[in-house]
């Protein structure tokens, strides 16, 4: 009997769990005749064991749901919110009594004639108004002959002879509600499963000395036993390793069932969004974060969501969405919990920050958003203006985040007023089973999680693309992409034997960021079982963890993200650590929009680009048109005379082709002309500037259609045309020598913005972050007015101008933001934060003409 | 197996160390570092290995030489000499030896030039630390004992743990 208790309370928990998601999918869909099916089955079966095993008060609760459920089946009462609400409490009842049967063995006291009374009501059709109204009795009547006629299943088997009657047993069963082929499962202790990983690894390591004594005598007898022997042990490692995962979705299988009950005690509609359910991860990992994920997804439903006329007013839909998303990321697990409500209340968490004293005015003023959005986190810190039954209590986001690093995960919270608070969590694989790729550098192997890794290159030898090196940093051209590379043996301070011409480049992706390791040997994958690396160790980032090879031997395991934040790959993802750490060795300047670039070619055969926007016209001059004045080339251009500059180094006008391409640009009335040899396109790119091994008159290079392009250096070919040309005449411009600084973070776009206000007679300071430019303003520099960047590393330019009209003496100067994008948000966000006015980068005249507004009237602080 | 159990060169002090220990005796497994004598108690020790294979850990500190198998779990070995500021081991010493303890749920292997034998001795005899002892010892030490000739050092495990 106990057995047969112990099988029912494991069949009842599966059904009781698959019931509260049946459920609410059933009220969201009244008229899906396959989860009505499904829920009337699962709880005729419920009702029809314990009627068996003489669980009379179980029996008789779900005897009420099933009367409600058969007359929704049969279509003749209609399914509404009340009645389920009304079953889901007849679940949890059930529920309730499961627990004490698994405590105690019986089933625990209790009166439950109110519930069944009001399960009655709903059968009978009480407060829905179906004119149908059947017998209430009659179903209660039906109901009972299939729990007497139970009994027959414990009937012993049929003999055997009688195999007529076997096919009967089998087909009567599913109609008393036998098993639905439930999943075969069992309870097993994790100390069990612990004991028998142990066992395994020792065993694995035995069959390798086996199978070394055998390979080193000649005793072939042994081999081919051993030979299974070793098979077997693998397949058994395997199968212990696989018994610790579950899938994800165990954890969130109560979640639909929570935000269902959430969004009716609020009066929201809730959408519930689950994805990356299969997502496996170590049970207990599992265990650990069930209770976190569930204050989330409870916090965004009670705090997150707005209520449906909010949402309305807001122009949203009505229902308000949770999505739920949980993916395997370069050996973590990454689950993010998202909603489109109403985003964290920045302006909240600074008062109630200046309230509890966690931060200054000033400090908060330097912070970043990020920052300031991190502080929910702090211990008994809550936004929502009423403390609700559901959350509010001040406890709630710092015990997540505790919970979270405990286990060496952490918890990021992105957010926007308006649109939404979407959480991420990262979590690495504790005792996840990851594949790996197993490599060599220095000397030492090495395990890639092969979820990283987007293609193995192999470098060097005949016909295999080869590396190549601006000045010390090896990059390799793949298809039409420049690949910065990682030298792993270098990063870990090993020595490389090999040599680097005949190497692999592991090709690994860490969130956009794409990036090339160097590896000297790449041996094979292997599934392996991730490890916490020792708490001494903890402080060595490039590492995710370690493990034990099939051989025995121990061997650690890469943390991709480690590797990009150590080398500054990925360090504009916007961590930031790297930056602030000062580390930052960026190899590339990137800027995410597209930029429409000239492509042409001059001197060389290399392509050459330049920015479209800061090109005035594109002419075609005449041979003959062009003179020479003083050894310089000039051509007569509306009225005036323009210097020309021969890009590609001297020119001569008897080997000039006949019509000269020239690329015209102007300032003012003024104008020079840069002559190239052809004009071959214009392209809209992404701009990823690689720096290193520049020379005078170009930036760097970026890969354009699959060709290295050395970018132009505007400014310097400006000062080529003579600097007094521009600087003379920069007198009578409306610069007349005022003082700007600009704070931008790309040397790109410092490089183009300094000659153009440069050109129009201002004097210009350039530094690369806020940080430079406070610390400017504290040493007594002077300045008539400020164009900063927005998105920066570090302090952006929301916080330098909160920083900055908070006092000091740059309290009162114009302050222009500079920015790629400029959405009627970002404007009035940047004017509320103290900008005098918002320009978009490359848009020249609307800077010069913002500067010069900004310079002629008096501004008001 | 690899593992072995200690091959204390006199037996009869093994047994005398199986026997309940004397609340006035702690029960020490001495080792050699570098010529000297010290001593682990015995009731933190959980494994005495030989020569075992150890992979190295880049960029972890100098004390850490790297990690081994020991039946499936993963333990740190700590190179003693290392972490007591001795020389490193002569090219063609035959290896150290490993004596595994657990801190905090972890497993770490200290490792020895050689593994003595297990010897119980009165507490009363044990003497501070000589005021001149260099600081590296004085931190991971508790003590002296006076062995016949020699002096043995005891060995906090949880002080020789604290690296970084």
């Amino acid at each position: 009997m106990d057995d047969l208790l112990a099988d029912f309370l494991t069949e009842t928990q599966e059904g009781l769990g698959a019931l509260d998601a049946a459920l609410v999918r059933l009220e969201r869909a009244p008229d899906d005749i396959a989860t009505l099916s499904e829920v009337f089955r699962i709880v005729h079966t419920i009702k029809g064991t314990c009627g068996f095993l003489g669980l009379t008060r179980m029996e008789g609760v779900a005897h009420a749901a099933e009367n409600v459920l058969g007359r929704y089946r049969d279509g003749t009462l209609r399914v509404t919110q009340s009645g389920i609400s009304v079953i889901l409490g007849a679940i949890d009842c059930i529920r309730a009594i499961v627990a004490g049967l698994e405590g105690t063995g019986a089933e625990p006291a209790g009166n439950d004639s109110a519930l069944i009374a009001s399960l009655d009501a709903v059968a009978s059709g009480e407060a829905v108004p179906v004119p149908a109204v059947s017998v209430a009795a009659k179903p209660v009547a039906e109901a009972s002959p299939p729990v007497s006629a139970a009994p027959p299943v414990i009937v012993a088997p049929p003999p055997t002879p009688a195999a007529s009657a076997a096919p009967s047993q089998p087909s009567a069963e599913p109609e008393a509600g036998g098993p639905n082929a439930p999943p075969q499962t069992i309870r097993v202790t994790v100390d069990v499963l612990e004991g028998l990983m142990m066992l395994v690894s020792e065993l694995v390591l035995t069959r390798n000395q086996l199978l070394q004594l055998s390979r080193n005598g000649a005793d072939s007898a042994f081999a081919v036993p051993l030979q299974r022997l070793s098979h077997i042990t693998s397949d058994l490692q395997e199968g212990v390793m696989k018994t610790r995962m579950q899938p994800i979705g165990n954890a969130w299988a109560k979640l639909p069932r929570l935000v269902r009950d959430l969004g009716v005690e609020l009066g929201k509609k809730i959408e519930l969004d689950m994805r990356g359910a299969e997502t496996e991860l170590d049970r207990q990992v599992l265990e650990l974060i069930k209770d976190p994920l569930t204050h989330m997804v409870r916090n965004s439903a009670d705090h997150g969501i707005e209520t449906p006329e909010q949402r309305i007013a807001a122009g949203k839909p009505e229902a308000g969405r949770i999505m739920l998303n949980a993916s395997h990321e370069g050996g973590h697990i990454i689950i993010e919990i998202a909603d489109d409500g109403r985003g964290l209340n920045a302006e909240r968490i600074r008062q109630k920050v200046l309230a509890q004293g966690l931060a200054t005015e000033a400090e908060l003023a330097a912070m970043p958003e990020r920052e300031i959005q991190r502080f929910i986190f702090r211990p008994g810190f809550s936004t929502a203006a009423a403390v609700t039954a559901v959350s509010g209590r001040g406890v709630g986001m710092d015990v997540v985040k505790t919970n979270m690093e405990r286990i060496g995960g952490t918890i990021e919270v992105r957010s926007k007023d308006g649109r939404g608070t979407a959480f991420v969590v990262k979590i690495p694989l504790t005792l996840a089973i990851v594949s790996a790729l197993i490599v060599e550098a220095g000397g030492e192997r090495f395990a890639i999680p092969q979820i990283g890794v987007v293609e193995l290159v192999r470098v060097g030898g005949e016909g295999a693309p080869q590396l190549e090196r601006i000045k010390n940093s090896a990059v390799l051209r793949l298809r039409d992409r420049l690949l910065p590379l990682v030298n792993l043996s270098s990063l870990l301070h090993l020595e490389s034997p090999a040599k680097e011409e005949s190497a692999f480049v592991v090709v690994t992706q860490v969130g956009p960021h794409v990036f090339g390791i160097i590896v000297d040997r790449v041996f094979d994958t292997e599934e392996i079982v991730v490890k916490p690396v020792a708490p001494i160790l903890r402080h060595v980032t490039m590492f995710s963890g370690n493990t034990i090879l099939g051989d025995g031997s121990v061997i650690m395991i890469l943390d991709p993200n480690g590797i990009a934040r150590a080398t500054g790959v990925g360090a504009e993802s916007g961590e930031g650590e790297a930056e602030r750490d000062g580390k930052r060795q960026a190899v590339a300047h990137r800027s995410d929009q597209r930029t429409a670039l000239l492509l042409f070619r001059a001197g060389d055969s290399t392509p050459k680009a330049v920015p479209l926007g800061l090109i005035a016209r594109l002419e075609d001059v005449e041979r003959e048109r062009i003179e020479n004045a003083g050894g310089r080339p000039l051509v007569q251009y509306r009225g005036k005379l323009m210097p020309l500059v021969p890009l590609g180094g001297h020119w001569e006008q008897s080997m000039a082709p006949e019509r000269q391409p020239v690329l015209v640009f102007s300032d003012g009335d003024r104008a020079m002309g840069l002559m190239v040899d052809e004009i071959l396109d214009v392209v809209e790119e992404h701009m990823m500037i690689d720096g290193a091994g520049e020379r005078p008159g170009f930036l760097g290079t970026t890969v354009i259609g699959g060709k290295v392009t050395e970018m132009l250096d505007t400014a310097w070919w400006l000062r080529q045309a003579g600097e007094d040309w521009f600087g003379q005449d920069a007198q009578q411009e409306a610069g007349n020598g005022c003082r700007i600084l600009l704070v931008e973070d790309s040397a790109f776009f410092r490089n183009l913005v300094i000659p153009a206000i440069g050109a129009a007679g201002y004097s210009v300071t350039a530094v690369a972050d806020a940080e430079e430019a406070l610390r400017l303003r504290e040493a007594g520099a002077v300045f008539d007015a400020i164009i900063s960047d927005i998105a920066m590393p570090g302090m952006d330019g929301f916080a330098l101008a909160r920083a900055l009209r908070e006092g000091g003496a740059w309290r009162d100067l114009p302050l222009i933001a500079l920015t790629g994008r400029a959405d009627q948000a970002d404007i009035e966000r940047g004017r509320a934060v103290g900008f005098t006015d918002y320009v978009t980068k490359f848009d020249r005249a609307a800077l010069l003409e913002s500067l010069r507004q900004c310079l002629s009237a008096p501004v008001v602080g | 197996m690899q593992t072995q159990t200690t091959t204390g060169p006199a037996p009869g002090l093994l047994a005398r160390g199986g026997l309940p220990a004397d609340a006035a005796e702690d029960i020490y497994l001495t080792l050699t570092v570098a010529d000297q004598l010290c001593g682990v108690p015995v009731l933190a020790i959980r494994d005495v290995l030989g020569v075992q294979v150890i992979t190295r850990i880049p960029l972890a500190p100098a004390e850490v030489a790297g990690s081994l198998n020991l039946r499936g779990r993963i333990v740190t070995a700590i190179d003693l000499r290392c972490r007591l500021g001795l020389p490193p081991r002569p090219e063609g010493h035959r290896g150290a030896m490993s004596v595994v303890v657990e801190r905090d749920g972890e497993l770490y292997s200290l490792l020895a030039d050689q593994v003595g034998e297990v010897l119980p001795l009165p507490r009363a005899e044990r003497a501070p630390n000589p005021v001149t002892l260099d600081t590296v010892w004085r931190d991971v030490s508790t003590g002296v004992h006076r062995i016949g000739e020699r002096l043995l050092i005891v060995i906090d495990v949880e002080r020789i743990l604290a690296i970084g």
